[in-house]
């Protein structure tokens, strides 16, 4: 009736994840206890569940992602203070723990951390960037966001019922094959990350299908901000590469549930075939990620230096040139699993071809900031860390694509150094950036500045307290995710980076004071203008918060910088434009698909995870019938009228003027 | 968003994202393709079953010229349901259909060329046997 689902499988003998469940258990009832008695339920059903509003839905992916970063941070406290303490000792988490800490960290960070950040911070400005009223598909863009909530769902369960993977953020085979690793772990990493991935690649259909056809008048390909140009490559290659994993983890899945060999060790299964296909997605992945937040920093640096991108044509030949490149260097991450001189050479020059476009990035940033006058506001403040942070992590991946160093190096703590160095210093302060930045288009009130700032301080010594030192034990030989070990002489840089890792949550501590205040405050940090950072791109046109529609009346896009030549032009006139002719303007409805189709699509997971058949069959019939439903609907769209576009357009036309008449000439 | 030379452009219809109109010609033309393609595809199909077991042909041909019939079902394919043409309104579609093809050339070809070479550092297997016995 229940597979192998019984009372065992709640880790009673487990004092931390029971008391972490515990804790986590009583915040989620007191909020939803909370939502209920202040009778919010209908109002978040209506306004955000259902929502197929691109911004809403940015809004959620990056809200997830905020709640999984806290817990993929307790996670890493967790390794650091284990490997602070377990010098010639067993520490205080036992290996089966540790192990599952490790993989769950990683797996976290990457899939339900790092990809709804940039995914929604995507979903949120690049319609706006563009000038368009919606994504191409907005309803499919509900679907993923709530599939990608589905995965990290999963996760999560496992540390109250049952257990997470201990093969590490990618479950190389043999280990993660059924033969030693019987349990359910893998499992709830297989799955969870098959329902999120889907939810991913949908997210890529869209996306791209919306930057390539969906597009203001005007607003040829060489005139979209450079945060679209990042957005078209990362989702191009999240369409190229995502069906690589799917398809990779589908046959370790058929290895395990049907006992395929796909990657065993006998009856002709092939390890390394494992190795090979999952960096086959693995590499595109990691500029999946960081382009994104390539186009954050070149917005940012642009606006807050007051000056157009330096070499906007260069920036998106080098941003389609890595998204190229990118499919070229996958084997660097097995150097030492069994290729020749030959494979490892050629795949060791493509791994160092593919810093040239990112150098070229970073001096166009650095001569974006050139002759500028540059505003130290906190997102410039992180976009500055991530050049100086970004480029000593990219010179030690340089030094990784160097095979014979690799050889020295593979598998060291030195590599988690650089992977850490190249992700926090690039894709989060990416996201960190993105947030301080448009977190007043979102929500019309800015996040406050100084403690913004001293967040951004503790993060950045943070890092360098924590991840310098790991390379220096690395050097001295340390392997990563070892439970204890027994050498005096990495001791005190482990206790450092533990240092590094309170500094941090610090720096965590003060981000999330900075939220609340912001919102306590929100009078004071009113932004009416809807364009607080004198902006040059579409999105600072609209009010903040942007109505649902966007655009009164879509832009016409005549230059490079779409809403600085507005801007420039009124200036010049001294008067807005006339006022345009209002139209009725048509929206998609809300939908509940997104939403039903992932909770039954938890329940599909979570049955197949414990091999509870007639759930599975249920749950993906009832998903299947949400489809139909959903294909079959008669009403597709509301109306807008003309007069309500109309008395918003007016209002934010008038503090539009009353801006120009303040500010006078052009700065 | 608001200057005199918007009037130009305002001629467009404003539908929501992801709406697209369809008269009547158009949908008879697209049924019409799609009858074209699929009756292309079947007789691909078909003739690639037939010449499987048939004697007709020389033995050895027949690896050949399944190959051919796959590669002239996928061209069908890409005309008839995907709708790649050679037309200006196309480059899009070119475009995508060029990036997938490189892509799956770079993995399939990568990957062929990285397992063929996976047990370079290994010991030849009769020498292992060897010290084996």
């Amino acid at each position: 009736m229940l597979g192998k689902l019984s009372w065992a499988a709640i880790p009673l003998d487990q004092p931390i994840p029971l008391f972490t469940a515990a804790l986590v258990g009583v915040v989620i009832v007191g909020v939803l206890a909370w939502v209920t008695l202040k009778g919010w339920l209908p109002y978040l059903w209506r306004e955000w569940i259902t929502s197929v509003d691109h911004k809403r839905i940015g809004i959620m992916y990056i809200l997830l992602a905020m709640v999984m970063l806290l817990r993929g941070f307790a996670d890493a406290i967790m390794m650091r203070s284990q490997q602070a303490l377990a010098f010639r000792s067993e520490g205080y988490l036992p290996p089966e723990h540790y192990d599952q800490i490790f993989s769950a960290h990683g797996t976290l960070m990457i899939f339900f951390v790092a990809m709804p950040f940039v995914i929604g911070l995507m979903n949120f400005v690049m319609p706006l960037q563009l000038g368009i009223r919606d994504v191409a598909f907005p309803t499919l863009n509900s679907v993923s966001f709530w599939l990608t909530a589905t995965g990290a769902l999963l996760v999560n369960i496992s540390l109250v019922v049952g257990e997470f993977a201990r093969t590490g953020w990618l479950p190389y085979p043999p280990l993660s094959e059924i033969a030693y690793s019987p349990g359910v772990g893998v499992d709830y990493y297989l799955w969870s990350l098959q329902i999120s991935g889907v939810g991913t690649l949908l997210t890529g259909v869209n996306f791209v299908t919306t930057v390539l056809k969906i597009r203001a008048p005007g607003m040829n390909l060489m005139r979209m901000p450079m945060f679209c140009w990042t957005t078209l490559a990362s989702n191009l290659l999240i369409v190229a590469a995502f069906p690589i994993l799917t398809a990779t983890l589908a046959m370790l899945l058929l290895d395990r549930y049907l006992g395929f060999h796909f990657f065993t060790n006998e009856a002709g299964g092939n390890v390394m075939m494992f190795m090979n296909l999952i960096w086959a997605w693995g590499h595109p992945e990691v500029y999946i990620l960081i382009l994104p937040a390539f186009g954050i920093f070149s917005e940012v640096i642009s606006t807050f230096s007051r000056k157009p991108l330096f070499g906007y044509r260069s920036m998106v030949m080098a941003t389609m040139a890595i998204c190229a490149l990118s499919f070229t260097v996958w084997l660097h991450h097995f150097f030492t699993m069994g290729a020749g001189a030959d494979v490892n050479a050629i795949f060791g020059i493509a791994s160092m071809i593919i810093a040239v476009p990112t150098g070229v990035k970073v001096f166009n940033w650095l001569f974006t900031m050139y002759g500028g006058r540059v505003v130290y506001s906190q997102s410039i403040l992180w976009s500055i860390a991530f050049m100086i942070t970004f480029v000593i992590g990219g010179m030690t991946g340089v030094l990784l694509a160097v095979p014979p160093v690799d050889f020295v190096l593979h598998n060291s703590l030195f590599l988690v150094a650089h992977f850490h160095n190249v992700i926090i210093g690039g894709v989060l302060f990416g996201a960190f950036a993105g947030y301080t930045y448009w977190f007043p288009k979102a929500f019309g009130f800015r996040l406050h500045e100084g403690l913004g700032k001293a967040s951004f301080w503790c993060w950045l010594v943070g890092f360098y307290v924590a991840f310098m030192p790991l390379y220096i034990v690395g050097l001295k030989g340390m392997t990563r995710r070892m439970q204890h070990y027994d050498v005096p002489d990495w001791r005190p840089w482990l206790l450092i980076a533990a240092g590094g890792t309170a500094i941090i949550l610090a720096g965590i501590i003060l981000q999330i004071a900075q939220l609340a205040i912001s919102i306590r405050w929100r009078k004071e940090l009113r932004d009416e203008t809807g364009d607080p950072w004198n902006g040059r791109s579409l999105e600072w046109a609209t009010p903040s918060p942007p109505p649902a529609f966007n655009f009164a009346v879509l832009p016409s896009v005549e230059g490079d910088e779409a809403y600085w030549d507005m801007k420039q032009r009124a200036r010049q006139q001294a008067m807005l434009g006339e006022e345009p002719p209002y139209a009725d303007i048509e929206m998609p409805r809300n939908s509940p698909t997104g939403f039903i189709c992932a909770f039954f699509a938890t329940f599909m997971g979570f049955a197949l995870i414990w091999h509870i058949w007639w759930i599975v069959v249920l749950a993906a019939v009832c998903a299947f019938a949400t489809f139909v439903v959903f294909a079959w609907r008669d009403e597709v769209e509301y109306v807008i009228p003309a007069d309500v576009v109309a008395r918003i357009d007016r209002a934010n036309r008038t503090a539009r003027g009353e801006t120009l008449a303040l500010s006078g000439t052009p700065s | 968003m608001s200057h005199a030379e918007q009037d130009e452009d305002s001629h467009y219809v404003d539908t929501a994202p992801g709406d697209e109109s369809l008269d009547g010609y158009e949908a008879a033309e697209e049924i019409r393709t799609y009858l074209v393609g699929l009756g292309l595809a079947t007789l691909l199909t078909l003739v690639s079953f037939f010449i499987n077991r048939t004697a007709l042909v020389w033995e050895p041909s027949i690896p050949v010229a399944l190959a051919v019939l796959a590669i002239a079902q996928m061209g069908v394919h890409l005309v008839f349901f995907l709708h790649i043409t050679t037309g200006p309104d196309n480059v899009n579609n070119v475009l995508a259909l060029a990036f997938g093809v490189l892509i799956v050339l770079l993995v399939i070809v990568g990957s062929l060329w990285i397992m063929a070479h996976m047990n370079h550092n290994m010991m030849p297997i009769d020498q292992i046997m060897q010290m084996q016995s």
